[in-house]
């Protein structure tokens, strides 16, 4: 069987490692769009078990709204990519500064 | 019941070499040298995780998982990353300055969640009440459908708008009018009469009589 625990856990340590992972890919926003990815599927995780730990499906219907979202986000994540690879030749997040924020 | 206790074992068995196999290839993702490697790793961590939810008897999820994540959403990653053209170890700079901090940011992280996942146990009963498994003939996708299309109907659609928004705000960032580009304009075709295209002049004879 599966304790509610450890999938907890999982999920903890999965989202600690995208969190690293943003900070060790500080410059590469293809690698930083990944990370979030990660992200979202750790979330996932946590829902997912405690529908089922409480028999209560909907848990599952936000996983697929989670989902719903992180598809668009990416989809938008990576147009935005393109452009900017167009305008600058790069995609090093430390050279988009031209907003001086 | 005879052959639960095997049946229980296996599953953990599964749950726990699966979850080492995600953790590795979220490990991966973080740190490959080449960002193709980092996108192949997240799809095998998708389709472990894909594993994993059948495990917690969410089977729908799990094969959206693979079909829309490594079907679709990955091989956009793996598109754009081929696509463009990235100076690898000009990204990689700083990689070694900042790993300390993430490695403790991340430590944090695990330890506060442990913390709580088990000093708290966060109010459930985790220990006695065994989530029993679905009965036979039991469907995870229509059980789902019913209450996405009842109780969820109109965040459903709201999702199914926010795709529609994406698809448009993907195609119309990323479209350009090429230069030099020669089309056809049909509906200037069409309108078109007989007397913008053909003159009739009158003029003298140049020969002489």
């Amino acid at each position: 069987m599966i304790q509610l625990e450890f999938v907890l856990l999982l999920a903890g340590l999965l989202f600690a490692l995208s969190v690293a992972g943003i900070f060790l890919n500080r410059k590469n926003m293809i690698l930083l769009l990944m990370c979030i990815e990660l992200m979202l599927l750790a979330v996932n995780f946590n829902f997912i078990a405690f529908a089922r730990q409480l028999g209560d499906l909907n848990g599952q219907v936000y996983v697929f709204f989670i989902m719903t979202v992180a598809a668009a986000e990416a989809a938008i994540g990576l147009a935005i990519l393109v452009v900017l690879f167009r305008g600058k030749k790069s995609i090093n997040v430390e050279q988009l500064n031209e907003m001086k924020g | 019941m005879p052959g639960i206790g095997k049946r229980m074992t296996l599953t953990s068995i599964l749950f726990y070499a699966f979850s080492a196999v995600l953790v590795v290839a979220a490990l991966g993702v973080i740190t490959a040298r080449n960002p193709v490697h980092a996108a192949l790793f997240l799809v095998l961590a998708f389709v472990n995780s894909a594993v994993l939810w059948l495990l917690m008897e969410a089977e729908f999820l799990a094969i959206v998982l693979v079909l829309v994540y490594v079907g679709a959403v990955m091989v956009l990653f793996l598109f754009v990353v081929m696509m463009l053209d990235i100076n690898v170890a000009q990204m990689r700079e700083g990689f070694t300055r900042y790993a300390p901090l993430g490695i403790i940011v991340a430590l944090l992280v695990v330890i506060e969640i442990a913390s709580v996942v088990w000093v708290k146990r966060l109010g459930v009963d985790t220990t006695t009440a065994v989530p029993a498994a679905a009965p036979e003939g039991y469907s995870n996708t229509q059980a789902l459908g019913e209450l996405l299309y009842t109780h969820y109907l109109y965040p459903f659609e709201l999702a199914a708008m926010l795709l529609l928004l994406a698809i448009i705000a993907a195609i119309s960032l990323t479209m350009r009018k090429r230069r030099g580009f020669k089309q056809q304009d049909v509906a200037a075709q069409v309108a078109v009469r007989p007397q913008d295209r053909i003159r009739i002049v009158k003029m003298a004879p140049e020969k002489d009589a």
